[in-house]
């Protein structure tokens, strides 16, 4: 069988274990289309441009490969943050579980009860969003997401939003196969912060759109969770508009198989797009960052932060791009891929890309791929500091500049204690 | 307080014998310099003496107080109150002064069995330090040494020192680098340490320092060894006729 009928009906297998959900209302339309972009792209493999660092097997299989469930035996993250919390069992939304969804300056809503109402705000975001980041490059999973998503929330921040909304995935079944997908909108002077965190499921696809409005301003941080076996593809799609801004940062530590993508564009003039990550991996640990920013008006400041500390097998991965379009004048564009190699056996692999068509921009990009200093190691045990304790010191040093996009300083030292935490827990 | 005897070093990865044969007695309370041409091992001592990686000790020991400090990590060494003030003071980006200096301290004194030091009286303590050897509020903030320029890297090394309170210091070419007020920054601050139980082991090229810091005995190494020891008077000679007739007079 040539490679594109074996592609072709791996695609064909995958649709057949999936099913469309029923009275979706308005979404039904957009699920339909999106099974074709999707049945058009196909699932990927490793002649796909963008998958030649990553194999996509478990991705691919109809049912997913089980996942053991981990207890991670500590306090869960943003414990000591006043939030509302949103709770899914994999992949299911448990409002018993969860806080009351009514707050102030935000409507949250669950999908299949916003998809049901004939006039609906998230109806020019949903499946759009993701439509726009198929192009150049295909994300047939976000595209599968759209089309299958068994739930999800909505959410619209209208104003100063008092706390952050944290949605928060349980992983309890060993072969749950959760899709869940989330629009989010920013209105024009509206502030949101999204925190997430958690295994999710043996095997989780999640797709997040964000459409932040003019003057909108929206934090998310996220944490990918401890459960050694589980795989995750996740896509964030956001379209900012005029002096908005947009951060998102995640720490994951752990799982097989992790691929992040993101696809931002700065439409509207004076924007920001900040997007940073810090992982670790010890073993059979896989991560992927692949993130694209399109530069599509003036005056707008883009940053991409990714560093990876791995060992023992490790792999990371970093495919990263800043597209300036033409007319973008004035565009201010950084990206910095980094990791962090514990021992010989681990291995970083990156492609770091600028594609601009305009000429009056400043944009600089590098990616690095090093060991522990040894000469830092030394001085530091010199002075009294144990090995082990010096280490985790000069990987907390490497990861300080993907932390400090985190803009809470009480989530920002929450996250430093899970990260010195892992480290303490993997020491060689 | 530190016993060198018959002290054999080869590097690690080659077979280039460095020291070869240090034998070097410095007893508590006093102060010993070390002269000695370019490559003659004297760094390599001090490396060896610390603990660092690269080095192999074929013959001969290193004691201090007693204990066979060749056979501890160089975190133990330092708890057991060895500290080397570098020749080359290494940077750290990514980790301030403060916290590692404040790690340092407390890991020391853990591994010793003391408590830690209350945030309140590393804060007074270090101020008070830094304040003496001209070290602002800037400096402690900034990542260990990046961006300093050669003087206040020495100096940052004193304050290390002071705050460490080791009993066994070993000085490499703390003076090269410094300017002239710097110098005498740097030797008050190591003559306000000098105590009777503390020692102290001062690697150097020039007699000037010798004038701020009065040693004892003053050892000439060449060749991986100790060829001569005296009085103060060693470092003038050094200083006015050059190492060609001390050695000389050695062979
Ligand atoms: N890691 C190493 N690799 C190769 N050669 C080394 C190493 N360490 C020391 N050496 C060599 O050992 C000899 C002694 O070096 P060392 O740095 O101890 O000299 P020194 O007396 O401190 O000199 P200086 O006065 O220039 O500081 C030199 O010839 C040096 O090149
Ligand atoms: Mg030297």
């Amino acid at each position: 069988m040539g490679l594109a009928a074996k592609k072709q009906d791996a695609t064909e297998a995958r649709l057949a274990a999936l099913s469309l959900p029923s009275g979706a209302g308005w979404a039904d339309a957009a699920r339909v289309e999106a099974v074709s972009r999707f049945r058009a792209m196909g699932l990927p493999d490793r002649r796909d441009e963008y998958w030649r660092f990553t194999r996509p097997d478990d991705l691919n299989l109809p049912k997913a490969p089980e996942a053991a469930i981990f207890d991670p035996q500590e306090a869960p993250v943003y414990s000591d943050i006043d939030r509302l919390q949103i709770v899914f069992r994999d992949g299911v939304f448990d409002p018993e579980a969860s806080d009351d969804l009514s707050l102030e300056g935000i409507e949250i809503e669950r999908l299949a009860t916003a998809t049901t109402k004939d006039i609906h705000w998230s109806k020019d975001i949903y499946g759009v969003l993701e439509a726009r980041g198929q192009n150049p490059v295909a994300r047939p999973f976000a595209a599968l997401n759209t089309a299958f998503a068994t739930d999800g929330i909505v959410i619209r921040a209208t104003g100063q939003v008092s706390k952050p909304v944290h949605l928060r995935y349980l992983h309890e079944k060993i072969d749950s196969d959760a899709i869940l997908h989330f629009v989010i909108r920013v209105e024009p002077g509206a502030n949101l912060t999204v925190l997430e965190n958690g295994p999710a499921a043996a095997r989780f696809n999640k797709c997040m759109e964000v459409d932040v409005a003019d003057t909108g301003i929206f934090n998310h941080i996220r944490t990918q969770g401890r459960d050694h076996e589980r795989r995750a593809i996740t896509h964030l799609f956001a379209r900012l508009g005029e002096e908005s801004s947009f951060k998102s940062f995640t720490m994951t530590a752990n799982g097989v198989l992790t691929r992040n993508e993101a696809f931002i564009e700065l439409t509207g003039d004076n924007a920001s797009a900040h997007i940073a990550g810090a992982a670790m991996g010890d073993g059979d640990f896989h991560h992927d960052d692949t993130i694209f920013v399109t530069h599509d008006a003036v005056n707008c400041e883009s940053r991409q932060v990714f560093k990876k500390v791995l060992r023992n097998g490790a792999v990371g991965t970093f495919q990263g791009k800043i597209l300036v379009k033409e007319g973008a004048q004035k565009t201010d564009g950084y990206q910095i891929s980094q990791s962090l190699l514990l021992d010989e056996d681990a291995q970083f692999l990156a492609k770091p890309e600028l594609e601009i068509y305009a000429d009056d921009v400043a944009c600089s990009h590098g990616s690095t791929s090093g060991a522990i200093d040894e000469s830092a190691l030394f001085y530091l045990r010199s002075r009294g500091v144990p090995e082990n304790e010096a280490q985790a010191l000069l990987v907390l040093a490497f990861l300080a500049e993907a932390i400090e996009e985190i803009e809470d300083e009480a989530i920002a030292d929450d996250i430093l204690g899970r990260l010195e935490g892992w480290l303490s827990r993997h020491r060689g | 307080m530190l016993n060198i005897k018959n002290l054999h070093v080869k590097l690690e990865e080659e077979d280039k014998a460095i020291l070869k044969g240090v034998d070097l007695d410095v007893p508590a309370g006093a102060v010993h310099a070390i002269m000695g041409p370019n490559g003659s091992g004297k760094s390599t001592l001090s490396y060896v003496l610390s603990g660092k990686n690269g080095y192999e000790v074929t013959d001969g020991e290193a004691t201090l107080d007693g204990a066979d400090i060749l056979a501890m990590e160089p975190e133990e060494r330092a708890a057991a109150g060895l500290f080397l003030a570098f020749q080359y003071p290494v940077e750290i980006p990514g980790v301030g002064n403060m916290t590692f200096l404040r790690t340092a301290l407390n890991a020391q004194r853990k591994a010793r069995g003391e408590e830690e030091i209350s945030a309140a009286d590393f804060l007074k303590s270090i101020r008070e330090k830094a304040k003496s050897l001209k070290i602002d509020a800037d400096m402690l903030k900034r990542p260990v040494n990046v961006g300093f320029s050669g003087g206040e890297k020495k100096r940052n090394e004193i304050l290390q020192m002071a705050m460490l309170e080791p009993r066994m210091c070993i000085l490499d070419e703390t003076d090269s680098g410094l300017d002239v007020d710097a110098m005498r920054l740097v030797s008050e601050g190591v003559n306000a340490l000098r105590d009777e139980g503390r020692s102290f082991l001062v690697i150097t090229h020039y007699q000037r320092l010798l004038d701020h810091i009065e040693p004892d005995v003053v050892h000439i190494m060449a060749d991986g060894r100790i060829v001569k020891s005296g009085g103060p008077e060693l470092a003038l000679e050094v200083e006015k006729n050059g190492y060609a007739d001390l050695l000389g007079e050695v062979a």
